[in-house]
């Protein structure tokens, strides 16, 4: 049995049913990051999970015993909130001890143990301050080492990161991975930013709607996504989809895998723009976007959308230039009518 | 702001007209307790200050029996109000239901009767139970009434709380009490007080309750004041004493505590 099982789990707000049914099962140790666009349900799921909602059907396990009704002070769960939600009147010291005092732990042993975590994420001098005298990512800090001290049978962040800049975001990104490493917690960490996802994650679960969509590690998402959705979800600047009735070069591809009457993928990677006269489709530029380690050249080629093409050499390409492209037969993707990936028979 | 603040000298003088006209009577209620019964019916101006008429109202009239009766009786309605009002402003702050405004409001409809349509009904209750001119009959009454007023504070203040710092209190192992006592009593505290202070000014003040339901024994400050504005004829300066008596304590009390008293009346209110 799994160390976290969610079975046919469903919330329901009144008359909107926010979480339609989710099966998942974590295992002890893992680093789960549940991905989606915003109102997919992902807060939802994690605060279910905490017990801060409840369950309107399915069950929910943590270590072998039903945790469904259970409130959440008895859960055994920490979590990282958003807003971070330090307590204001509390030095960082009494923030990070209080859940111990509540669980009547020895003075000493609590000192101990704050001192050890304020040391792994450098609070050690601010530890007589107040959270109003704290920097954002210091809070953060904060509000992280109140969830280890606890040491929780799972740890929950709630998009901890979407409150600090861009340079702090990804520093913090990095430390959370080494935390990660170094107490192998079991983690589940909810976000929209599928950069957070692709590198914190040992399995990813990307919702919509209340729904799973898909469970893998990162690149088993980004290599073989189970559908058009989850295609176009993961991966910077997304997969450029067209139908296949579109490209008739590349179309014809799709009909030898049944997808004729579907779409065609590829990322960005996989389109290589030539001179004009070269490659199998013609298209003009219609901009380039040169972000130093990458360039990006968006192409228009008849279709809907323009194909976008990524590489790491950089161009002379101007928009309105003529351009051959050529599409990487391997790296294509195929979806069905309804979106559903198609694979190619093993 | 291009708004030209005209004539400002027609406001000044005007706020200073408003402030006169609200301390007018209580700075001749204090000029008037220290002079003679015949100055203050000759209502001069300038006279030798005396204090002959508190002498008088001390020895007609035991001044601490009364200003004990107001102490006990407006802290402990209080208190006991705290403790009533506090556990239903948190439910109504942190559970809402669809009915929770419609239960505010009826709350405070309860307000908007005089107190004397109750009069007869009170009045018979405490008759029957042999609670007539007893300390516990004003307590109960004056808790009650200062109930609404009390849920309503302590809601706007605890409505102040993010909820998200409960959340976290509560993930951190809290049960009720402790997410009271670590979370919401510390962080509304300024409300809690505020809230306190008012009901103990109003319960001190009371003075209709205090007259119809007590007389020698349970008798407040009001009922000291009141024995001043006999049938017998009128003391001006006497009673005007009384009345300084009566209304210094919680005056000092309230020039100490008015900080806390408009921001408990102004919560929610900004922002």
């Amino acid at each position: 049995m799994s160390f976290l099982q969610l079975k046919k789990v469903i919330k329901e707000f009144g008359p909107v049913r926010t979480i339609k049914g989710v099966d998942l099962e974590i295992e002890r140790g893992e680093f789960i990051v549940f991905v989606g666009p915003s109102g997919c349900g992902k807060s939802t799921l994690l605060r279910l999970i905490a017990g801060l909602e409840s369950v309107t059907n399915g069950s929910i396990s943590l270590d072998g015993r039903d945790i469904t009704n259970l409130p959440s002070s008895k859960r055994d769960l920490a979590m990282v909130f958003q807003s971070y939600a330090l307590y204001p009147h509390m030095t960082v010291f009494d923030n990070m001890s209080f859940a111990l005092k509540l669980a009547k732990v020895d003075p000493a042993v609590r000192k101990e143990k704050v001192d050890r975590a304020a040391k792994i994420l450098n609070l050690t001098n601010y530890l007589e301050r107040t959270p109003k005298e704290l920097s954002g990512g210091q809070r953060q800090r904060v509000a992280i080492g109140r969830a280890i001290v606890r040491a929780p049978k799972v740890f929950l962040f709630d998009e901890p990161l979407s409150n600090l800049d861009a340079a702090l975001r990804g520093q913090t990104r990095v430390e959370i991975a080494n935390l990660h490493r170094s107490l192998g917690a079991t983690t589940i960490y909810v976000t929209h930013d599928q950069i957070e996802a692709m590198t914190l994650a040992d399995r990813v679960v990307v919702l919509r709607d209340g729904l799973i969509e898909q469970v893998g590690t990162p690149l088993e998402l980004y290599d073989r996504p189970a559908n058009q959705f989850v295609a176009q979800f993961i991966g910077m600047p997304q997969m450029n989809v067209v139908a296949a009735g579109v490209l008739p070069e590349i179309g014809r591809l799709a009909g030898t895998r049944g997808a004729a009457d579907g779409f065609i993928g590829v990322r960005p990677e996989g389109v290589r723009v030539h001179g004009p006269g070269n490659g199998a489709i013609k298209g003009k530029v219609e901009l380039v976007e040169s972000l130093g380690s990458d360039t990006l050249i968006y192409t228009n080629v008849g279709a809907p959308n323009p194909l976008v093409a990524r590489q790491s050499e950089r161009t002379t390409l101007h928009a309105g230039d003529a351009v051959g492209i050529d599409v990487d037969a391997a790296a294509l993707h195929f979806f069905d009518k309804q979106g559903r990936a198609i694979r190619a028979a093993a | 702001m291009s708004q030209k603040k005209s004539f400002p000298w027609v406001r000044t003088i005007a706020s200073w007209f408003c402030a006169l006209l609200i301390f007018f009577p209580l700075l001749w209620l204090g000029l008037t307790a220290f002079k003679t019964e015949g100055q203050a019916i000759a209502a001069q101006l300038f006279f030798t200050p005396t204090l002959d008429s508190f002498v008088e109202v001390q020895k007609r009239s035991d001044y601490t029996h009364y200003a004990f009766n107001s102490l006990i009786t407006s802290v402990v309605s209080t208190v006991l109000g705290l403790m009533i009002a506090a556990p239903a402003a948190y439910s109504m702050a942190f559970f809402r239901t669809k009915k929770t405004r419609d239960i505010l409001m009826w709350m405070l409809s309860t307000k908007m009767m005089p107190a004397v349509g109750a009069l007869v009904p009170v009045y018979v209750m405490a008759q029957t139970t042999g609670m007539l001119d007893s300390l516990p009959a004003l307590i109960i009454v004056f808790t009650l009434s200062n109930l609404p007023i009390m849920v309503w504070m302590l809601y706007s203040a605890f409505k102040e709380v993010p909820n998200d710092i409960l959340e976290a209190v509560r993930l951190d192992g809290a049960n009720v009490w402790d997410e009271f006592r670590h979370a919401i009593l510390p962080l509304t505290v300024g409300g809690i007080a505020s809230t306190g202070l008012l009901c103990l000014v109003l319960a001190w003040n009371e003075a209709f309750w205090s007259l119809n339901l007590t007389s020698a024994h349970a008798g407040t400050l009001a009922a000291l004041i009141a024995q001043y504005s006999s049938p017998e004829g009128l003391f001006w300066a006497k009673l005007s004493a009384a009345s300084l008596l009566a209304i210094a304590p919680i005056i000092v009390f309230g020039w100490f505590s008015q900080k806390q008293l408009v921001q408990g009346l102004t919560f929610g209110a900004v922002k």
